[in-house]
């Protein structure tokens, strides 16, 4: 990035005038109108899992909002204090429930980070591959449930069928659909089964035919820009401020991916490209999500290419259990067994932040190890914390069937939102 | 890990880049008194500050040239109650800070001591959009008070929620006390906002 594009954000622009959570608004002095309260949610179905917007309105404008969020608080961070370090895995697959696979990596690209080991090639190519098949489902998941919103019901039904068939690629790997429980510190449970690469090619194939449908049929669609174009707008110095990531950062012009920006796993032997938009609207999210998926189906046509053949799964004894055969037929195989099924992980002492490019935007895992085999501290950064946040200010001047596009448009996942 | 930490600012790590010992530099130059420790752990560069100079670091970092932190990443806290450890901290909670830049291409983690007893540390809402919830979350969770936040309620938990879940000392399985619908039918009163 060109560093003389980016403004510090001024003193002036972060007066507290639309500080999420901090605006309630006096009706207009010359109208003899009054400001109006609807509540949005909690169970709405636009509102994705569950969020509550309290929206005040005069006539049908926006004039406030205030989100209202923790429905879906189930005590991650507790649960994880609480659990070997091992067992918080399936619980980050609940995390951002329609790309479980890349929480999955992240947390453990996390303690992997805190014991200081490189994982074998072959297991950081597979990790590529189902991250980005992951990341295409959450995208799908995503434009399918926004175009659906805004009135696109078969764009909907396409998509969701597109979903299908990766979802049944990461269900040959490993098992389950979206609770998946598939990487281990070290490496991957499973390696893939036989035919597998060839089967994605196949099926990546089907999934394109899908996304190049579905383009003909809203990309230039009036209805569908009328409803997008101009919605939501962010300019790029809010949206850096505001913290965003990923899509949405990207839809304001900022081409800043993790992948490339902190290289991690083998990303930066692949090829590909960051598309960027140009106003930051819910359309410009629309189109670089669509282009996304794109690129990451080159990602992961390339990483077919490369993938290395070896081990899934490191040799070292602190990380993983011993081979079968280890076990039953030797004394160390089966010490070492108890002691890792007993004891758990012992990560050494010391703090490290792991960001990751998830579905949605930068995932981050901070972890605390004190070297005793429970964690201190397990955090998870969520992207779309900081999204629902600046929802206020991304429908002030709207109107409230707008509220539905921009919504739909930055992706909030609510098991991720609220932990 | 005590070889790799220490009070000085010299990187352990042949491979890591130049940029983020320039930030610690520049904090030491500018802040003397402000500095606790610095270490870089698996390559994460880590400033300890004391809490009464946040504020005033957090607005250094942002706008110096060299530093350029834009993007306000993460906010959060550790309870360092019965941990035994060598991690070097001093009081019982860590209000941790995270920071990215994206023109210099660099990240920063602030930590500040914040004393059981006296559990407030002044709040920096005022320099990123993103910092309100982040504070209202640790808020929420460890009960640590940001001073100056202009908006400090609960944001995960309910307002009647009593204690802070993230804290050690809160049991796990603590059971809290049924709420009374009266209470609720009060505050959310539907109808024309007057």
């Amino acid at each position: 990035m060109n560093a003389s594009e980016l403004t510090t954000i001024s003193a002036e622009e972060l007066k507290p005038v639309h500080l999420p959570g901090a605006i309630i608004p006096a009706p207009p002095e010359d109208s003899d109108t009054s400001i109006m309260r609807i509540e949005i949610g909690p169970a709405h179905p636009a509102m994705h899992g569950i969020v509550r917007l309290t929206t005040y309105l005069d006539g049908e404008q926006i004039v406030g909002m205030v989100p209202e969020i923790g429905y879906l608080h189930r005590g991650f961070e507790k649960e994880s204090e609480n659990s070997k370090w091992i067992q918080v895995i399936p619980y980050t697959d609940r995390l951002n429930y329609v790309s479980p696979v890349l929480n999955n990596i992240g947390y453990s690209m996390a303690v992997e980070k805190l014991f200081g080991v490189e994982i074998p090639r072959r297991a950081q190519f597979a990790r590529v591959i189902m991250g980005e098949i992951s990341r295409i489902t959450d995208h799908l998941t995503c434009l399918a449930a926004c175009a659906m919103e805004v009135g696109g019901f078969t764009f909907f039904l396409w998509f969701i069928k597109a979903r299908e068939y990766l979802y049944e690629l990461l269900e040959q790997v490993t098992g389950g659909r979206v609770t998946i429980n598939w990487t281990r510190f070290g490496g991957n449970s499973t390696d893939f089964p036989d035919g597998f690469l060839k089967e994605v090619e196949v099926r990546l194939e089907k999934v394109r035919e899908v996304i190049e449908e579905g383009d003909q049929l809203v990309t230039r669609n009036k209805i569908f820009i009328d409803r997008m174009k101009n919605i939501g707008v962010l300019s790029k110095e809010k949206a850096i401020s505001y913290g965003f990531t990923g899509p949405l950062l990207r839809a304001c012009g900022v081409p800043y991916d993790i992948r490339r920006a902190d290289p991690h796993l083998v990303y930066d032997e692949l090829d590909f490209e960051i598309p960027i938009g140009e106003v930051g609207d819910s359309y410009d999210r629309f189109l670089v999500r669509m282009e996304e998926m794109r690129q990451s189906i080159s990602i992961i046509e390339q990483a077919i290419d490369k993938i290395p053949y070896g081990p899934v799964m490191t040799r070292e004894r602190y990380l993983g259990y011993p081979d079968k055969k280890e076990v039953y037929g030797s004394i160390e195989g089966l010490i070492d067994h108890f002691k890792m099924v007993m004891e758990g992980h012992h990560p050494p002492a010391g703090e490290v932040y792991q960001p990751i490019e998830g579905g949605n935007g930068e995932l981050g895992f901070y972890l605390v190890s004190d070297g005793s085999g429970d964690p201190v501290k397990c955090r998870v950064r969520p992207p779309c914390f900081n999204y629902v946040q600046a929802m206020p200010e991304l429908a002030l001047g709207h109107y409230v069937a707008d509220i539905i596009a921009i919504f739909g448009s930055i992706n909030m996942i609510g098991g991720e939102l609220d932990r | 890990m005590p070889e790799e930490s220490s009070a000085s600012t010299e990187s352990t790590e042949a491979s890591e880049p130049i940029e983020t010992s320039v930030v610690i530099n520049l904090v030491q130059q500018e802040y003397p008194a402000a500095m606790l420790t610095t270490h870089r752990h698996r390559g994460d560069e880590t400033i300890a500050l004391k809490r009464e100079f946040i504020q005033p670091v957090c607005r250094l970092l942002r706008d110096h040239p060299d530093c350029r932190f834009e993007m306000f990443v993460d906010l959060t806290a550790v309870d360092y109650l019965l941990i035994e450890t060598d991690l070097q901290q001093t009081e019982r909670f860590e209000v941790v800070y995270h920071l990215r830049s994206l023109s210099k291409d660099h990240r920063i983690r602030l930590k500040c001591p914040v004393p059981e007893d006296d559990c407030q540390i002044p709040s920096i809402h005022m320099l990123w959009h993103a910092v309100n919830w982040y504070e209202r979350e640790c808020y929420d969770m460890y009960g640590i008070h940001f001073e100056g936040h202009p908006n400090l309620t609960r944001i995960l938990m309910y307002e009647q929620f009593q204690g802070h879940p993230l804290r050690k000392d809160y049991p796990v399985d603590k059971q809290q006390p049924l709420l009374e619908l009266n209470d609720v039918e009060e505050r959310y009163h539907y109808g024309r906002f007057e």
